[in-house]
């Protein structure tokens, strides 16, 4: 099983590890309910290294990544951010990532794409073979790439408190950094000498808040740093268990889950993440024969009535006949009701409709509503 | 209640046996204090109706975390005679007296041979280590 950077100090601390994608995880700390809601009330850190990032560039690496990616890459400006899809030729979802744009010490671009750790492999694979097709027909432009996920470490810090606790670690301005935008930094502390990193403000929980590539090295010393300058911020460490129902209730999709290469971009509610005019990649023309056609199912919010949570694979049902199935579910430790994601028919998907879920054998009652079921008190940070 | 003086199924349901008016065996079951930590954020207990007949090893209920579901196995024939429905509401509390407050059911024991198969709390102990290891 593969360690992140960090790996020793979760297990001083008495984590949970888990294995998740092959990596030897903290699942939690103390508890699910006190780190998720620590999250919305201050702020949360999560040991994130386990997110595969690969680094591309050199003058080839634009119109390579325009040609893998479902999102525009030649307007992608410097330190923005954009969430993309990589699908194959079915339209089919491969995965979904960030691609981020910005330029190295010495004013050279480069391109990092973050993919799901349980994708890498794949999508490794994906690009190795795309890159050797495209070689052979254009042998023009180089590309340098690598997979740099076992040389940096990634954090989340996410929540209202997060600016604070991370600004005095960064020497750029984190308050006046945008949604969606990242920036190469220095790392302000006496472990990190000369070292920088990349930030962004993203994340995965539905609060503000950044995530922080560095280098393994000084990763263990950046982590105790955070914690140190959180105390008083009422900071906890975050094992990857509330980073679920964190994201469940920002109403997000997880890969494996309301992602998966048998679901297109369209039902799963990311048709925005599909520019289809005037590119080229796998599964664009099958996307657009699929945008004309009705889905045959869309991803919705349940709630249900009782505390008995759907879990994936639950059977929805409308009238008593099968209407979908479900893919993630929790209760939700902010609105203490039993939340759930699914996929159903879109006669069933009108927000309010009644259906029931099958729940080990029982009927639960339940009801259709909007995504997501938590939406922070924005202030100047929408996307 | 100590642990020491309870009896237990792999299952980490723990079972406290005595004699009810009339003779007949009385067991007050509940989960162990491993199987409550491994748990967490628990969120839902279904447990069943008085006069509902269980079986060795087969659910009687369930009990739900934010993570996952677990069934609770019963550790002997017999029928639910008393069911402690104020646990629903100290879900969070359960660990803090695993072995007392925390029982969930009473079933009234009709085959008593069960009982052999059960571990005691040092048995049962040694399959935590195991299980934990």
């Amino acid at each position: 099983m593969q360690r992140t950077p960090i790996y020793q100090w979760h297990v001083a601390h008495k984590a949970r590890m888990v294995e998740f994608a092959g990596w030897a995880m903290p699942t939690l700390y103390t508890s699910i309910t006190e780190e998720h809601l620590a999250t919305r009330a201050a702020c949360g850190i999560t040991d994130i290294s386990h997110m595969g990032r690969l680094r591309f560039e050199g003058p080839g690496a634009e119109e390579f990544l325009a040609g893998v990616l479902t999102r525009r890459m030649r307007d992608l400006r410097l330190g923005q951010i954009r969430y993309s899809l990589v699908t194959n030729e079915q339209g089919g979802i491969l995965d979904d990532v960030l691609v981020g744009y910005y330029h190295n010490e010495y004013g050279q671009p480069f391109y990092v794409v973050v993919v799901n750790a349980s994708n890498r492999e794949k999508i490794v694979r994906w690009i190795d073979a795309h890159l050797s097709r495209d070689r052979a027909e254009a042998p023009g432009e180089e590309i340098v790439w690598s997979d740099v996920t076992r040389l940096w470490a990634m954090f989340a810090i996410q929540g209202p408190r997060a600016v604070e606790l991370l600004q005095p670690l960064v020497d750029v301005d984190l308050e006046s950094m945008r949604y969606y935008k990242g920036a190469l930094v220095r790392i302000l502390h006496p472990a990190a000498q000369r070292q920088g990193g990349i930030i962004s403000r993203t994340g995965y929980t539905g609060e503000d808040g950044f995530e922080l590539s560095i280098g393994a090295s000084i990763a263990h010393d950046v982590w105790e740093a955070l914690l140190e300058i959180g105390k008083p911020l009422g900071v906890v460490p975050t094992g990857i268990a509330a980073r679920d129902t964190l994201r469940l209730e920002a109403g997000m999709p997880l890969y494996g889950h309301e992602l998966s290469e048998e679901i297109d971009p369209f039902q799963a509610g990311l048709g925005f993440a599909c520019y289809l005019e005037g590119v080229d990649f796998p599964g664009r023309d099958a996307l657009l024969r699929i945008r004309e056609q009705p889905p045959g199912s869309v991803r919705v919010g349940l709630k249900l009535a009782g505390r008995r949570v759907a879990r994936q694979g639950c059977t929805v049902l409308g009238k008593g006949e099968s209407a979908g199935w479900v893919t993630s579910g929790t209760f939700s430790p902010t609105l203490q009701e039993s939340i759930a994601m699914a996929y159903v028919r879109p006669e069933w998907a009108s927000p309010g409709t009644e259906v029931s879920v099958d729940v080990r054998g029982r009927q639960e009652p339940a009801r259709i509503t909007t995504l997501p079921f938590y939406r922070r008190n924005a202030k100047g940070t929408r996307p | 209640m100590r642990p020491e003086d309870l009896l237990f199924t792999k299952t980490h349901e723990w079972v406290h046996v005595e004699t009810g008016p009339a003779g007949a065996k009385i067991a007050t079951v509940g989960i162990s204090a491993f199987a409550l930590e491994a748990l967490t954020d628990l969120v839902f207990i279904d447990l069943p109706p008085v006069g509902r007949r269980v079986q060795a090893g087969r659910p009687f209920g369930e009990i739900e975390s934010v993570k996952a579901v677990s069934d609770l196995y019963s550790p002997v024939d017999g029928e639910i005679i008393e069911v402690n429905s104020a646990v629903a509401d100290r879900l969070d509390r359960l660990a803090q007296d695993p072995y007392g407050a925390s029982w969930f059911v009473k079933i009234k024991i009709t085959d008593d041979s069960n009982l052999a198969r059960l571990l005691s709390c040092q048995q049962y102990q040694k399959e935590c280590t195991e299980e934990a290891g």
